[in-house]
């Protein structure tokens, strides 16, 4: 019955979200700002040697040419932790028994913090990008590749951030609810994003080939390199969904409960 | 609601424990429509877990309630259709302006958006927020919290509103106008559930005072009823030395064992010419007052005389010790 209601409540906290990340920057500017950081820090700082083991004599602009792609995975890992923390800091507040206890659609408290995070996932990548970009990244991807790079970012975004919705709902406090995602941080490095696996050690090599950032690097390297994803843009997008349907499953679950007390 | 005269709220037989700690043991009340009603109790007696209950946030273990005729557990979305909640912890969004706040309520009730901000225009001005509408909710007092939480409340034009603690923590002139919110919105007709520590506070709103102790209803009716319960105040006078208080309780009539060897507390109806009466008396004897002091009954008293303990729950607890 109140579904009716589904996308007007959810675009009304869409709404709050948004002008929560425009009142506190400095929420909002890390997940801008960090991967820059990152991308420049390795670049200039770690690249002209790891270039060399890209390609014999690469230097600094073969490893900017093979991190790029990884770097923009890492961005969006990088965005979904505000999510936990901009949720858990949400549901400390009393304005949350406020909503439960109005005929809205409930899932809209949620969707609005989906969305906002998604919006501020986009603005870090354009960001990413841009900054790679100006630095000499030159892709070959043509406009369809670009979009479809575009595509599976935005899958891998929804799934990250319904992730750290949970997380930010389960945790006990908004300090808990910050760490959590840090593994979301973790894992692109042993991923296939920063190095190529098979210059890791066995255990980390069969671990990284078997985590969902390695075949998600792996397609967008592809796609910006022009190429076809192939069974990396498959694996990639079953990992997606799936964790974002677990997710989603697992946050509704944890929103609606009955509180112990 | 379904039948106009039927009561706006009604609870029967409501239990509620977590884990092995009881809170609410049997309640059964009725409120009618537009009228005040007041649970009263200390700390811990389980008001807030019952308001829960009531506005949909709580299921109850055992037991039904209803308000404006809807069951709460199988009809939570109507009966949020026409409540309004003022928790005891503010609700109110820090990082939105007191006027986003009121405009964030308007479009979750669906209010179009032109007779919305008109209504949020409205409240703003009602509630003396107009100056500070465009700040941000974290710079605004206690008081000026607590405004816009009962502002946004108001904003669906709710049948039922559910007011926990709605004075705790304010200032005694943000408290009177508190007061005179609630009495204008029972004067428009609207039903009010609130609860609170202060008998004073039921005193001066409510039609119907039901108190609560430890889950359980000890008396219910109206102020008048419950204070005619109580047993009246009395009078302490304060004096210099032990043989003052001795001819002080001599001339007094009253037996001087058990009491502070430098105060008597003479029981007293609360009326003039008891207390005319009492001075005059020590007058008489010839007896220095150091200080005297007129006791009206309050919410001790009133646990006093129905449980036969203090109000104070840290206190009860001691006293519960004592008698396993």
């Amino acid at each position: 019955m109140t579904s009716t209601y589904a996308l007007r409540d959810s675009a009304t906290m869409l709404r709050r979200d948004l002008r929560h990340l425009q009142r506190y920057p400095g929420l909002s500017l890390y997940p801008i700002f960090m991967p820059v950081i990152f991308l420049l820090l390795f670049v200039y700082v770690f690249g002209g040697t790891l270039g060399n083991g890209i390609t014999v004599g690469g230097g600094r602009s073969a490893y900017l040419n093979f991190l790029a792609p990884g770097l923009v995975v890492f961005t969006v890992a990088g965005a979904a932790q505000i999510t936990a923390i901009s949720v858990a800091k949400d549901m400390t507040e009393g304005i949350i028994a406020r909503f439960k206890t109005m005929r809205i659609w409930r899932p809209a408290v949620l969707a609005g913090h989906v969305f906002s995070s998604l919006a501020l996932t986009l603005i870090s990548l354009a960001v990413t990008v841009a900054t790679a970009l100006l630095i000499g990244y030159r892709p070959a991807a043509n406009p369809l590749h670009w979009l479809a790079v575009l595509g599976l970012l935005t899958l891998l975004a929804v799934a990250l951030i319904w992730l750290s919705v949970a997380f930010g709902l389960i945790a006990k406090s908004v300090e808990t609810a910050s760490n959590m995602p840090m593994f979301l941080l973790l894992l692109p490095f042993l991923s296939s994003a920063f190095v190529p696996v098979d210059s890791m050690p066995a255990g980390f090599r069969w671990f990284a080939e078997n985590q969902p950032f390695t075949p998600i690097t792996d397609a967008v390297r592809s796609l910006l390199a022009n190429q076809s994803a192939g069974s990396a843009g498959v694996k990639a997008i079953v990992w997606c969904l799936a964790i974002t349907a677990a997710s989603y499953v697992w946050a509704r679950y944890l929103y609606n409960r009955r509180p112990a007390n | 609601m379904t039948n106009p005269s039927s009561p706006a709220i009604t609870a029967v037989d409501v239990r509620k424990s977590f884990g092995d700690n009881v809170v609410l043991d049997g309640l059964e009340f009725a409120v009618e429509q537009g009228s005040v009603f007041a649970l009263l109790g200390p700390n811990g007696a389980g008001k807030t877990t019952m308001v829960r209950i009531l506005t949909t946030l709580l299921d109850a273990d055992r037991g039904t309630v209803r308000v404006a005729g809807y069951d709460v557990r199988r009809e939570p979305d109507a009966v949020r259709d026409v409540i309004g909640v003022t928790g005891q912890f503010s609700a109110v969004d820090d990082l939105l302006t007191g006027r986003e706040n009121l405009a964030l309520m308007a479009d979750l009730h669906h209010l179009p958006h032109g007779p919305g901000r008109e209504r949020v225009g409205k409240l703003l001005e009602q509630f003396e927020l107009t100056d500070a509408a465009d700040r941000m909710a974290m710079t605004y007092s206690g008081g000026m919290r607590r405004r816009l939480d009962l502002a946004m409340t108001l904003i669906g034009a709710p049948q039922v509103i559910f007011l926990d603690e709605p004075t705790t923590g304010l200032d005694p002139r943000s408290r009177r106008t508190m007061w005179e919110i609630v009495e204008s919105l029972a004067d428009d007709g609207t039903t009010v559930f609130l609860t609170t520590q202060y008998l004073d506070e039921a005193d001066k709103l409510a039609d119907q005072v039901a108190i609560l102790d430890r889950g359980r209803l000890v008396a219910e009716g109206t102020a008048q009823e419950l204070k005619q319960q109580i047993p009246g105040g009395r009078i302490d006078v304060q004096f210099a030395d032990t043989d003052a208080q001795l001819v002080a309780a001599a001339a007094l009539g009253m037996p001087v064992a058990d009491q502070d060897p430098l105060s008597l507390q003479i029981p007293t109806d609360g009326n003039v010419a008891t207390l005319r009466r009492v001075l005059r008396d020590l007058d008489d004897a010839g007896v220095d007052v150091v200080d005297l002091a007129i006791h009206t009954p309050d919410l001790d008293d009133v646990f006093f005389a129905l449980t036969g303990r203090g109000a104070d729950p840290a206190q009860s607890t001691t006293e519960e010790e004592v008698h396993r």
